[in-house]
């Protein structure tokens, strides 16, 4: 085996098996900022176990939530990354060796056989997802932990232009009403809106890589997340759908350009244990670990 | 809202005691059994491996570790153990419990009316464990008795633990018909046509 991809399949490995253990800065700020002002009723004990969970994790080293998903990689690959050929093998040696070492549950179940292959390799699993960025010589990796119950409200269907930018906040609420309390509250809310569904749907998904707190640079778009997220909140999930005062960490929308005749929309849904990494590898394998600020892997 | 500390076997009389809203610490026999361990107790009709009288289901699926135990060859450990989506089991939840006499399910999420008149006529609750709190979980889990029907996969398996104060278990669904998170529902769907009502016309975008 070269060099490069056990370099490489190492790095991500350790990245994979700290951010099962670890939310990444921006959650648990949101976090602690809503702990302050859930203080009625059942929320305040949710969080507390919430926090102390945190701490155990790190302190136990431990994958904070036990279903650690399916793993999902989406890979910007800068033009100059010297290392192509390697990148796809080496996240699959990965995510054997962070599910063996983490250790990871193993959530690979393939489709008709109905087995579960017992090390979260499959067909397209680890699923990955590529982007070419130009003129850059950086490998920049997000990792994403798609738990079942956080994927359950996920849809993607497509609107008829008439039924408007309404119609996507109404199937948006009425999801969160339904599938919302199961998806371990509060959640970030990924819309994606474009011309047909699958686009919509990869949109939303990208939607939830984005920083919580960080808006749409479309004034339009950051308005719309803005008063989906206020309508949520006015519904009051509350932690684990027991009520309380809040209902989402956010709502983040991601668009793409729609058919005159389609207005196409996605949704995907982060839990609270919102385990989304990021790291841009250098070729000589140096990283910026940049969603854990002052992490050493 | 009262908290209450039982052991199992859980007796109907502690079943009464309790109502939605209520909190419970469990010390004892809890066995998790999600998806595949109720298609097979219910719908493929298997006998349970292990006696489950008045003991709690754990709708879970952990991540498991093999540790070098003396003299006990499948020795395991838990990593993390936090509830799953328990309305994934409203199909069969009922019959399950009529079958096994578990009487606390422990799961995240509400369940609906089937499961709702099983609690009423089998005498048993529904129970959430806050959700993503695996490792607070694991961490009251003090021994792993054994495991049954390993061929499922590590997450459907039925494995036998051993918990102390295990919690917090916030009652969902009491003995009496009453359903916490259904009752949320109701509030929930009529401030969500009030927030949509509010949307009215600031999202027109389109001209
Ligand atoms: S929704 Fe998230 S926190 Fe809850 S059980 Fe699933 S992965 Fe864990």
């Amino acid at each position: 085996m070269s060099i490069p991809r056990e370099q490489l399949s190492a790095l991500v490995a350790s990245f994979m098996s700290y951010s099962a253990g670890h939310l990444p800065d921006d959650v648990k700020l949101r976090l602690a900022q809503m702990k302050e002002i859930e203080n009625e009723g059942f929320a305040p004990d949710i969080y507390n176990v919430m926090e102390k969970n945190m701490q155990l994790a790190d302190s136990l080293k431990r994958p904070s939530c036990q279903d650690t998903g399916i793993p999902q990689f989406f890979a910007r690959v800068g033009s100059k990354w010297p290392y192509m050929d390697i990148i796809e093998d080496a996240l699959i040696d990965a995510v054997k060796e962070a599910t063996a070492k983490a250790p990871l549950r193993p959530n690979a179940v393939e489709v008709f056989d109905e087995k579960n292959t017992g090390n979260n390799i499959g067909t397209h699993s680890p699923w990955i997802d590529w982007e070419i960025v130009k003129d850059s010589d950086e490998l920049e990796l997000y990792f994403y932990m798609a738990g079942g119950g956080c994927s359950l409200p996920g849809f993607s269907k497509v609107l008829m232009p008439l039924e408007g930018y309404e119609g996507i906040a109404k199937a948006v609420f009425e999801q969160m009403t339904t599938y919302g309390v199961n998806a371990c509250p509060p959640c970030l809310v990924g819309i994606g809106i474009a011309g047909s569904s699958e686009v919509a749907a990869k949109l939303s998904k990208k939607a939830l890589l984005r920083q919580v707190g960080s808006h749409n640079p479309n004034p339009k778009a950051a308005e719309m997340e803005k008063l989906i997220e206020d309508g949520l909140n006015s519904i009051g999930l509350g932690p684990g759908g027991f009520g309380g005062k809040l209902s989402v960490m956010g709502v983040n929308i991601e668009q793409a350009s729609r058919h005159p005749a389609t207005l196409a929309m996605g949704m995907s849904t982060a839990c609270w244990a919102h385990r989304r990494a990021g790291i841009k590898i250098k070729p000589d394998f140096t990283y910026d670990f940049f969603t854990h600020k002052g992490a050493v892997l | 809202m009262s908290t209450f500390e039982f052991k199992t076997p859980v007796s109907d009389e502690d079943i009464k005691k309790v109502h939605i809203g209520d909190v419970i610490y469990l010390t004892g026999d809890i066995v998790t059994g999600r998806d595949d361990v109720h298609h097979r107790v219910v719908i493929s009709g298997k006998e349970p491996p292990v006696d489950l009288k008045g003991k709690a289901i754990f709708h879970a699926g952990p991540i498991m570790k093999k540790i070098n135990a003396e003299g006990e060859p499948d020795k395991y450990k838990v990593i993390s153990v936090g509830p799953t989506t328990s309305m994934r089991m409203e199909k069969a939840q009922a019959e399950f419990l009529e079958k096994t006499g578990v009487k606390i399910i422990i799961g995240k999420g509400g369940m609906g009316p089937k499961t709702t008149q099983g609690c009423i006529d089998n005498c048993a609750i529904h129970t959430i464990f806050p959700g993503g709190c695996a490792v607070v979980a694991a961490e009251e889990v003090v021994d792993v008795e054994g495991v049954e029907w390993l061929d499922l996969g590590m997450p459907e398996a039925m494995w036998r633990l051993k918990a102390e104060k295990f919690g917090p278990l916030i009652v969902s669904i009491d003995s009496y018909g009453n359903n916490l998170i259904e009752n949320n529902k109701v509030d929930f769907n009529t401030k969500r046509e009030q927030a949509l009502e509010n949307l009215k016309g600031k999202l027109s975008y389109m001209e």
